[in-house]
């Protein structure tokens, strides 16, 4: 679990969840990018991702650059050893995590502007998405090593405008103030052109924060999914959803 | 627990058990050795953890490495004259290589939007299959192709994780509560379909060595050459075009492009991977690699268990057949050998 993620237990369906442990984020990087092919996945990619900008050496620290090298096809060389996932690593163990203190802070600030604490179920760092955002931007595979910089930059721009129009970091902003800076970014066609890079970088960043929060049974139950539970018989489609798209249960 | 059907827990511990399996990871597979007989006598591999080269013999060979790897390995193998390719005086090593002709489409239902929540959860391809329906059509002459698919369907209510589950252009960039209603609305409203149809095997779609390029440990690699015939490209329209009018029937909007060329309805060749053929099975030596016991017709103890020896490829996935043809060649094997006729 990451230092500055405060564990919230919450209670869904009797199961007790708190933040997501390394592992369970790890799985969720390395599930996510087995599936990225499968059809359920494909549905929800963006229709048009960012462009990947360049990996600048030497922005982070600097130990993550010989993590995240993409494999070259015409070397052999690959990306290394995937992750063992039933062993438990510490933060940062297997590949270095790309975050520090204000980019965690920032990135929390606005993961729960996106998803935040409401009747739908709780805020997005409530359920560890800021760690595995880090987990994923982290990671040495070519998807998400081009999102590394976008989130990284993105993140930077997220707090010079905060500053530039309100002297204060985007974590210190009101609800008002986060949602001035949000309108202006958060669709890239209705974007300004100033924008185009930050409203690519909010596209991406939404993407990733809702694929990771509905990841978890939180997220589930704020999108309405009760599957995974053992039947003792199974009856068909409810009559509501029947009646709803106006059609009768032939089979018995 | 072994629950799932696997080889690691399926059928290597039983095998295991017996004592006599040893197992030897990281051995890239050369080449298959002879002895003075003509017979094969084991295969040379390479240990992927030192480079070193190392021969393991054996009474009988088995090639199971897959369709175009099996197919690669006798093209690197030398025959008794030691000028020819193993195994292929027919010489149909590596030619009617096939894959599943795949084809698909993804739409959005208003209509699925909103609903209350339910358990859909299940097998996957939301409980339905359609085999192929149209044999009547089909033989009235009214379908440009020959042989069929099956349509497999996606979509429903899933386990969501790793994926948006709703995407810019339905949310219209929304955020903070809005969005989370905005992804419960579109939960289970995207539907997907696919088709996986028969390929006829041709003269155009084989592989073959490589003359220029080998792989890290020096081994020729495999060189792909391929041409869908007329029955494939019009299978794969026909899909795309059935499907679009199932999502249109149902109110939805098509979420991909509606192109309807044969490039813009059939997927790449390889991408199905369901790859088979390369070393055919048959009836006459002089136009196929083995017989129907996947014995090799030119060294008797030689054996191809894999997609290889497939000479069409039904729509159905390719393993199940595999795994059937393959206990009869065991059986056939363990039957010959002990009759001393290996």
């Amino acid at each position: 679990v990451s230092d500055e993620l405060k564990p919230v237990p919450l209670n869904v369906k009797g199961v007790r969840v708190g933040p997501l442990s390394r592992r369970e984020a790890m799985q969720w990087v390395m599930s996510a990018v087995a599936a990225s092919s499968l059809p359920a996945r494909t549905l929800a990619q963006e229709k048009n991702p960012p462009p990947a900008t360049p990996a600048e050496e030497g922005r982070n620290s600097a130990p993550q650059e010989e993590a995240a090298k993409v494999p070259d096809p015409n070397t052999n060389r690959g990306y290394g050893t995937d992750p063992k996932l039933l062993k438990m690593y510490k933060p940062g163990e297997f590949w270095p995590l790309t975050f520090n203190a204000s980019q965690k802070k920032t990135a929390t600030a606005l993961a729960d502007v996106i998803l935040p604490k409401d009747n739908l179920g709780p805020a997005a760092s409530e359920v560890g998405v800021v760690a595995m955002l880090d987990e994923w931007i982290s990671a040495p595979y070519p998807q998400q090593v081009s999102d590394r910089p976008v989130i990284v930059e993105g993140l930077a721009w997220v707090d010079a405008e905060s500053k530039k129009r309100f002297r204060k970091t985007f974590a210190e902003l009101s609800g008002e103030q986060h949602r001035a800076i949000c309108d202006d970014v958060c669709f890239v066609p209705k974007a300004r052109a100033e924008h185009t890079s930050a409203a690519e970088f909010f596209s991406r960043f939404r993407s990733l924060c809702a694929a990771a929060y509905y990841a978890t049974p939180p997220g589930w139950e704020a999108l309405g999914y009760v599957g995974n539970v053992a039947l003792e018989r199974f009856d068909g489609p409810p009559q509501d959803v029947l009646d709803r798209l106006g059609v009768t249960q032939t089979v018995k | 627990v072994g629950a799932n059907y696997q080889s690691t827990t399926v059928h290597l511990p039983p095998a295991l058990a017996t004592g006599n399996l040893d197992i030897i990871s990281n051995a890239h597979c050369r080449e298959v050795t002879l002895n003075k007989d003509g017979k094969a006598s084991g295969v040379v591999f390479i240990d992927k953890t030192t480079g070193k080269e190392t021969r393991v013999n054996g009474k009988a060979v088995i090639l199971a490495a897959s369709a175009c790897e099996s197919a690669r390995i006798l093209l690197n193998s030398r025959a008794a004259n030691g000028r020819d390719a193993l195994a292929n005086s027919s010489g149909k090593v590596g030619k009617y290589i096939m894959d599943t002709v795949g084809a698909k489409l993804m739409g959005q239902v208003p209509a699925l939007e909103n609903l209350p929540p339910h358990n859909e959860d299940g097998a996957g391809g939301d409980h339905l299959y359609a085999p192929w329906r149209l044999y009547k059509e089909q033989h009235a002459g009214k379908l440009n192709f020959a042989r069929g698919y099956h349509i497999e369907t996606g979509g429903s209510r899933p386990m969501p994780g790793g994926s948006n589950p709703a995407p810019d252009d339905f949310t219209q960039g929304s955020y903070g509560t809005k969005f989370k209603e905005d992804a419960r609305r579109y939960y289970g409203s995207f539907v997907y379909y696919a088709a996986r149809g028969e390929m006829i095997p041709n003269d155009d779609c084989y592989m073959d060595l490589d003359p220029k390029v080998k792989d890290k440990w020096g081994v020729p690699v495999s060189r792909f050459h391929w041409k869908w015939s007329d029955h494939e490209l019009n299978q794969a329209i026909h899909a795309k075009k059935t499907f679009a009018a199932l999502i249109e029937d149902m109110g939805g909007r098509v979420l991909e492009s509606k192109d309807f060329t044969p490039a813009g309805s059939i997927q790449n060749p390889g991408y199905i991977i369901h790859e088979v053929g390369g070393a055919i099975c048959g009836e006459d030596a002089r136009t196929s690699v083995c017989n129907g016991f996947l014995q090799t017709w030119e060294v008797k103890n030689l054996f191809l268990c894999d997609g290889a020896p497939f000479p069409s490829n039904a729509d159905k996935n390719p393993t199940l057949t595999i795994m059937a043809m393959v206990w009869r060649a065991c059986d056939h094997l363990v039957g010959e050998a002990k009759k001393g006729n290996l």
